[in-house]
């Protein structure tokens, strides 16, 4: 029983970067109707981001959680205005066709001059403060030993889910955004920049997923191909979530990583395809998503 | 008139039969298969086919009339994918031997292909040891490194420092399950016991999982059947969760200096590992390494994989300036291969057996602590050296039809 503690915590901890990822995936479908094929890349780009902060400029952990999201949020923002904007209108195929070429030539230049193995990046160990080391260490809650730094991520994706959440659907400027992408026409009458706005929703569902590959970094290598390996399953849980709902795709993410743990513990051979027999199921019930609405 | 045709016609045919009978063959052509852009990519990959292409200039073959082709593919660790490109280098290409062709299961789906062809396969990259056991073939040689040797050099250090109960996090494919059996069994013949395993997919990004199931095993040695990113992210997660820390020890069966690059010594210290190449061995590897490290557009050192590659095309290109010309006949070339006694200066003197085991000094390194490294790649103190007939499977173990008993 005490394992199986452990194993939803674990789940817990892998759901938050689910969430995080699949977030921005859903702000942008949402409002640019663009399936973001980039969004693995730009995540790997947030977790390099921090390692050349440390290793270039020696800025650590903390500055990296907000440089990295704001360079790489400006990258996605030069992506939308220089490629992604003249797509507007057409057929969601040519958007996931130019960014998913655009996440093949970033992660080959990437690989070609780092290679794959990863480069490493340690957990920050400051600020100390009495006996705390930092995000070091960890507690042990009598189930498991909690590495301080799981513990964190969760909480902090969390809040930054949360944040976005109520950014989306509760504030003014929510209310343009949504409304921008029913009719353009009608909310630039009012004098609204509808492209500049655009243009920014892009930046933040890239900033987005660059935070999550911050996180990422001292739990896993830096790694060129650690978007590749992760962005099949955060369009699971956008597909399962309901396209371009945001809520779905919190709660989605959050659950499928408890699922996956789940899986793991009693039958890991089938815990890299869980997230798929599910979404077979899904749609097969319900085509939308378990939250979408039909369009 | 037609008398003086039909002898025209059959001297012109006798001429041409004599100086076919002389005209040697001297062409080869080399075919790099290896994961150019995956888990395995940095210690294979483009590394391989630069140690390739040392060899080919090292060897001077070109001023002695040869003339050597060099090609190179991606087989992305699909066996499906490998054997196809394995037969259209063989049938359409015309590709005299298959270098590299890392990770086992591409290696065993390659190993058919090569043999039904009469090709030939120096394998330097793939673990399993069944290409040499159960799986022989008189095409193909195992160069560097496999399973049993890696089991019976760290896998018996570690229970005789004792880590006597084992739980094993391997790697759900051949390759793992090879490593798996190989180490259980040295681990059973030491006194030791295995308490349990589980089997995370390949190409896992999070162990955590798995990590507390080696955790609450309690098991004094948690054996690491994997290779590549896998066995670094399970390295670097199990520091994460204090697993080293709470006092069982991690066991990294194949660990190669890429990923010890890559986990920083903050993290790999400690770990024991088994090599039979590093680069700063001995004044012939360290030049080598030096010039190959300067080629890599990643300046790394060459993985033993790579050295592999190196050191197994030198071996050919003597058994092909002994025969004269190349045959074009695998069989036949891996024989003369078998019967030469191997020397290059990066694994030193050594032979290739009937089965096709190359054997060579196995080394079990420590990783050094970051204060004990003098620079960039400086890893390694050598711990214990075993000779080449000690380190791998003897030879009245093995099951290869090729044996005789």
């Amino acid at each position: 029983m005490q394992a199986l503690y452990a194993q939803l915590l674990v789940g817990l901890i892998n759901g938050s970067f689910y969430a995080l990822l699949s977030l921005g995936l859903a702000v942008i479908f949402g409002m640019l109707n663009i399936i973001n094929f980039a969004h693995g890349a730009v995540y790997m780009m947030g977790a390099f981001c921090a390692y050349f902060l440390l290793s270039l400029g020696g800025i650590g952990y903390w500055w990296a959680l907000i440089i990295a999201p704001i360079a790489v949020g400006i990258f996605g923002m030069i992506l939308e205005r220089t490629m992604l904007q003249w797509l507007a209108g057409l057929d969601h195929l040519y958007g996931l066709l130019l960014t998913f070429g655009i996440a093949l030539i970033v992660q080959g230049i990437f690989q070609n001059y780092f290679g794959s193995s990863g480069l490493p990046y340690a957990i920050p160990d400051y600020p100390q403060i009495g006996d705390w080391r930092g995000l070091q260490g960890g507690i042990n809650l009598g189930f498991m030993f909690l590495p301080i730094y799981r513990g964190w991520v969760v909480i902090f994706s969390l809040v930054v889910c949360v944040a976005t959440w109520y950014l989306i659907e509760r504030t003014q400027l929510g209310a343009y955004l949504r409304a921008a992408t029913e009719n353009p026409a009608l909310v630039r009458a009012f004098g609204i920049n509808v492209p500049r706005m655009i243009t920014l929703t892009y930046g933040l569902g890239v900033g987005l997923a660059a935070l999550a590959g911050v996180l990422a970094a001292p739990i896993n290598q830096v790694r060129p191909l650690m978007g590749a390996d992760l962005i099949i399953v955060v369009f699971a849980v956008v597909v399962i979530g309901g396209m371009g709902s945001i809520m779905g795709s919190i709660v989605t993410g959050f659950a499928l990583g408890v699922i996956e743990g789940m899986t793991k513990y009693f039958y890991p051979e089938a815990s890299n395809t869980v997230v798929f027999v599910l979404m077979v199921l899904v749609l097969l019930v319900k085509p939308t998503g378990l939250t979408g609405k039909a369009t | 008139m037609k008398q003086f045709s039909a002898f025209f016609l059959s001297a012109a045919l006798s001429v041409a039969a004599a100086t076919g009978a002389f005209a040697e063959d001297k062409t080869i052509k080399i075919g790099v298969l290896t994961d150019n852009s995956g888990l395995y990519s940095d210690l294979g990959g483009a590394g391989s086919t630069v140690a390739a292409q040392m060899a080919i200039e090292d060897s001077a073959m070109a001023a002695k009339g040869w003339k050597i082709d060099l090609i190179s593919a991606d087989h992305q660790n699909k066996p499906d994918i490998a054997t196809s490109i394995a037969r259209q280098w063989i049938d359409v290409e015309k590709v005299d031997i298959l270098m590299d062709v890392l990770n086992s299961a591409v290696g065993l789906a390659v190993n058919n292909v090569v043999k039904q062809k009469n090709s030939i396969m120096i394998n330097t990259g793939a673990g399993t040891s069944d290409l040499t056991n159960a799986q022989c073939t008189p095409n193909t040689i195992h160069w560097v490194y496999d399973t049993y040797m890696l089991a019976n050099n760290t896998g018996q250090a570690m229970v005789k420092a004792g880590g006597d109960t084992w739980f094993f996090l391997t790697a759900d494919y051949n390759f793992g399950a090879a490593l798996e059996r190989d180490t259980t069994a040295v681990v059973l013949a030491n006194g030791g016991k295995v308490v349990g395993g589980v089997k995370p997919p390949l190409n896992t990004p999070d162990f955590s999982s798995f990590l507390l199931q080696a955790q609450a095993s309690k098991a004094k040695v948690i054996g690491l059947a994997n290779a590549g990113g896998d066995t670094t992210n399970s390295i670097k997660q199990a520091a994460e969760f204090g697993i080293v820390a709470g006092g069982q020890k991690l066991a990294g069966l194949l660990l190669f200096i890429t990923d010890v690059h890559s986990l920083g010594l903050k993290v790999a210290q400690g770990l024991n590992l088994t090599e039979t190449f590093y680069w700063d061995l001995n004044d012939g590897t360290r030049a080598f390494s030096k010039r190959f490290s300067e080629r890599m557009k990643t300046k790394a050192m060459p993985s033993m994989a790579q050295a592999g590659v190196y050191s197994g095309l030198i071996h050919y290109f003597k058994a092909l300036e002994a025969m004269g010309d190349n045959p074009h006949d695998g069989a036949k070339v891996v024989a003369k291969m078998k019967e030469l006694p191997t020397d290059d200066a990066l694994f030193g003197k050594g032979s290739i057996r009937a089965d096709g085991r190359k054997l060579h000094t196995a080394y079990l390194f420590e990783v050094k602590k970051p204060e004990e490294s003098k620079g960039p790649w400086d890893y390694y103190k050598l711990i214990a050296t075993t000779p080449g007939d000690q380190a791998f499977r003897p030879l009245s173990e093995s099951t290869c039809p090729l044996v005789k008993k």
